[in-house]
């Protein structure tokens, strides 16, 4: 396998190194005030704290599942920031970084993780689609939604739309999110392709997936792609910003590969000690975005322990919130299950929720009667 | 006025009429621009809507179905051509799990108003996967409206109501009658049509009931016209899903026999799940077992041997004799 590329260690664009230091890129200029550093320092550790909470609740049997984004706060929280309130977002199942930034209530996240909803919030309302499950999906709809900006109009100037959609390593393999590149490439569609390259697809590392780094795929439709440092939010917020703008002017679509790691179980159903080795934990730890964040707040004077103790301090009582928020939340009523299906009456639907509604009245009526 | 149409040129008519009332409504697929498509079903749309609005995509079928629901996402209600029935499979993860289920997932929050034209069915001596009959997978997959049509004035306006509704609708098209014509009044009201969901009593009759839909509707009405023993009532179904069962017990509760043809296998197809239900509430009104007339559970055949694979005017007669010899 001496001719698999996957793994070449490419240039990426870094412009926080892990151990604070600020760097500067050519390409990639960040000109951030003291308070929109603070800003995303207290969205990193905010939202690892919903995460946090998250796969606790679901150990204390209140979610059927969790998708942990430990480790990626800064790909999501920086590429999130870089987005304007016109643009739309679409994202994978994990990206609860990204759902914190729109807006997305914690709670109707660990709704749809806890049962009560396949969705568990309005789109249109935060600009930000559903997550998606079935992987690579949303990249063709991402794509046709772009297709569907350019119709409008929508592109040129500064208040132009630009689209962003999320994906992991392993949806590089799917057929749709090739024929996404492809589609987007052909129409020239403002779409911005982020992966998160979290080096896993469940148990399956990088090298089952590709033999040339992720970004150089774009290349090949036709497109510009860049790796950045994925746990570096300076990078991430930078990059995409750029992405966007190289979009929303009309320039057509991009692919950002965010260099990063899974630092947690794939879900909380898998047991990551079958497949990788604990040294590969300890190499990212030492790359962790909050901690190079924190210090180079430190030590530039960008902000004092007061700071980092009231993030703290706010980071517990928004858990505090996840959790009474989470166990409130109440089941659907049964007759749910045919809401929403269609938009105007269909007669067998209609058929069988009379039956079932008659059915589950039975039960009421043999309780009214004192039982069977 | 009354125009004398194919059912292909109704279609085009139809999609022409809703591009022009509606400025978000856009057809998509491979070949829909200049070639106007492999059977010419979007002759001349490119030429007058332009590029943007009749869109040749990459050869990606996934890619169509994917890409439309963004674009319906974004406001816009795409009609999409799939060339031919058997090369809809690529796109059957983005049909499947993400346009039929949408609305579901997004509690009411999200329509997407998408059309797939589907040309389907045999007998056009036509080479592997050009002949298929697919209707039950998608009447089986909840969120989509299933219909087909069986003549022109049906195809002229069923096309705009699929268009028009807030639904998915799977629009399957004959491609066998594609050049069967008939009179349709281009200029009627879209609301004066029948509803895109409701069956039609295409012949009436009192001694059993034949129902069909699609391509077989023409062969059904042959073999009421053909058999002077009994007196057949023709049901041509139209929407596949939701099933107008009104229509088909009140027909069967006068009757008291049925049979249901269709193209494709028997087995799991849109006749048992019809014959089912219809057992359940007719089961006193029936003298006789639903019966079924349908292709075999095989492969569609080469084209040489089609003719013995597709139900034709003999093997639904037999059908018909098979109804009343109980
Ligand atoms: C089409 C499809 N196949 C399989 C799965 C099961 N599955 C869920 S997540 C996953 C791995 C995805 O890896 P990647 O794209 O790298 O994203 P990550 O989870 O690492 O963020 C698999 C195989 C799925 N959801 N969809």
């Amino acid at each position: 396998m001496s001719d698999n590329t996957a793994h070449e260690e490419p240039e990426l664009v870094q412009l926080l190194t892990p151990e604070g230091e600020l760097r500067h890129h050519p390409d990639y200029p960040l000109d951030l005030g003291a308070d929109e550093v603070r800003g995303l320092y207290r969205d990193l550790v905010l939202v690892r704290r919903v995460d946090t909470e998250a796969v606790a609740l679901q150990r204390q049997g209140e979610l059927g599942l969790w998708a942990s984004l430990l480790g990626q706060e800064a790909a999501q929280i920086g590429s999130a920031r870089a987005l304007r309130p016109q643009d739309m977002a679409f994202p994978s199942y994990r990206e609860h970084g990204v759902a914190w930034v729109r807006g997305v209530e914690p709670r109707n996240l660990l709704a749809m993780f806890r049962g009560v909803t396949n969705g568990g919030w309005d789109p249109a309302e935060h600009n930000l689609h559903l997550y998606t499950i079935v992987i690579g999906s949303q990249t063709l709809h991402a794509t046709g939604y772009a297709m569907g900006v350019q119709r409008d109009g929508a592109t040129g100037g500064d208040d132009g739309t630009a689209v962003i959609v999320y994906f992991g390593d392993g949806a590089t393999s799917q057929g749709d999110t090739n024929e996404a590149f492809n589609f987007a490439a052909v129409n020239n569609a403002p779409v911005v392709f982020f992966c998160q390259n979290n080096q896993w697809a469940i148990s399956e590392p990088l090298e089952r997936q590709s033999r040339v780094p992720l970004y150089r795929r774009a290349a090949g439709f036709g497109f510009p792609g860049v790796r950045i440092d994925g746990n570096d939010v300076f990078a991430s917020l930078a990059v995409t910003r750029r992405a966007l703008q190289h979009a929303r002017e009309g320039q057509g679509p991009m692919l950002i590969e965010a260099f990063t790691y899974r630092m947690g179980a794939h879900t909380t159903n898998d047991d990551p000690t079958r497949y990788r080795v604990a040294a590969e934990l300890e190499e990212w730890k030492r790359k962790d975005p909050i901690l190079r964040l924190r210090a180079y707040m430190a030590a530039n004077g960008v902000a004092d322990d007061d700071f980092f103790a009231a993030v703290d301090a706010e980071a517990d009582k928004l858990g505090e919130r996840v959790r009474v928020d989470c166990r409130a939340l109440p089941d659907p009523d049964p007759l749910d299950i045919f809401h929403e299906v269609y938009a105007e009456p269909h007669a067998q639907l209609d058929l069988q929720r009379a039956e079932f509604a008659d059915y589950l009245a039975s039960f009421e009526d043999a309780g009214a009667e004192g039982g069977r | 006025m009354s125009v004398n149409l194919t059912i292909g040129k109704a279609i085009n008519a139809g999609l022409r009429r809703a591009m022009e009332a509606d400025p978000k409504v856009l057809v998509m697929g491979e070949d829909v621009g200049k070639l106007g498509g492999v059977f010419r079903v979007t002759d001349q749309l490119y030429k007058d809507f332009g590029a943007d609005r009749v869109i040749d995509t990459p050869l990606a079928e996934s890619g169509i179905v994917g890409t439309a629901i963004g674009l319906a996402l974004r406001g816009y209600r795409p009609v999409c051509e799939i060339q031919f029935d058997g090369f809809f499979f690529p796109a059957t993860n983005q049909t499947f799990t993400q346009l039929a289920k949408m609305r579901r997932r997004s509690a009411g929050a999200l329509n997407l108003p998408v059309v797939l034209r589907i040309p389907y069915g045999g007998g056009i001596g036509a080479v592997e996967h050009h002949s298929e009959s697919p209707e039950a997978y998608f009447a089986h997959t909840a969120g989509l409206r299933v219909v087909t049509v069986a003549n022109a004035v049906d195809a002229y306006w069923m096309i705009q109501q699929a268009i028009a509704s807030p639904d998915p609708v799977v629009f399957f098209e004959p491609k066998r009658r594609y050049y069967d014509k008939a009179d349709v009044d281009t200029e009627a009201a879209l609301d004066s049509a029948h509803p895109m969901g409701a069956a039609r009593v295409a012949r009436p009759g009192t001694d059993v009931t034949l129902l069909a839909y699609g391509p077989m509707v023409k062969t059904a009405l042959q073999a009421a016209e053909a058999d002077s023993d009994h007196s057949i009532e023709v049901i041509d179904l139209r929407s596949i899903s939701p099933v107008d069962y009104d229509t088909v017990t009140e027909s069967v509760r006068r009757t008291g026999r049925l049979v249901i043809t269709h193209e494709a296998p028997v087995s799991g197809g849109v006749g048992a799940e019809i014959a089912a239900r219809v057992t359940e509430s007719c089961f006193y009104h029936l003298e006789a077992p639903v019966i079924r007339v349908g292709a075999f559970d095989t492969p569609y055949p080469q084209s040489r041997l089609e003719e013995h694979y597709l139900p034709d005017l003999d093997r639904v007669l037999d059908g018909v004799d098979r109804a009343f010899a109980y």
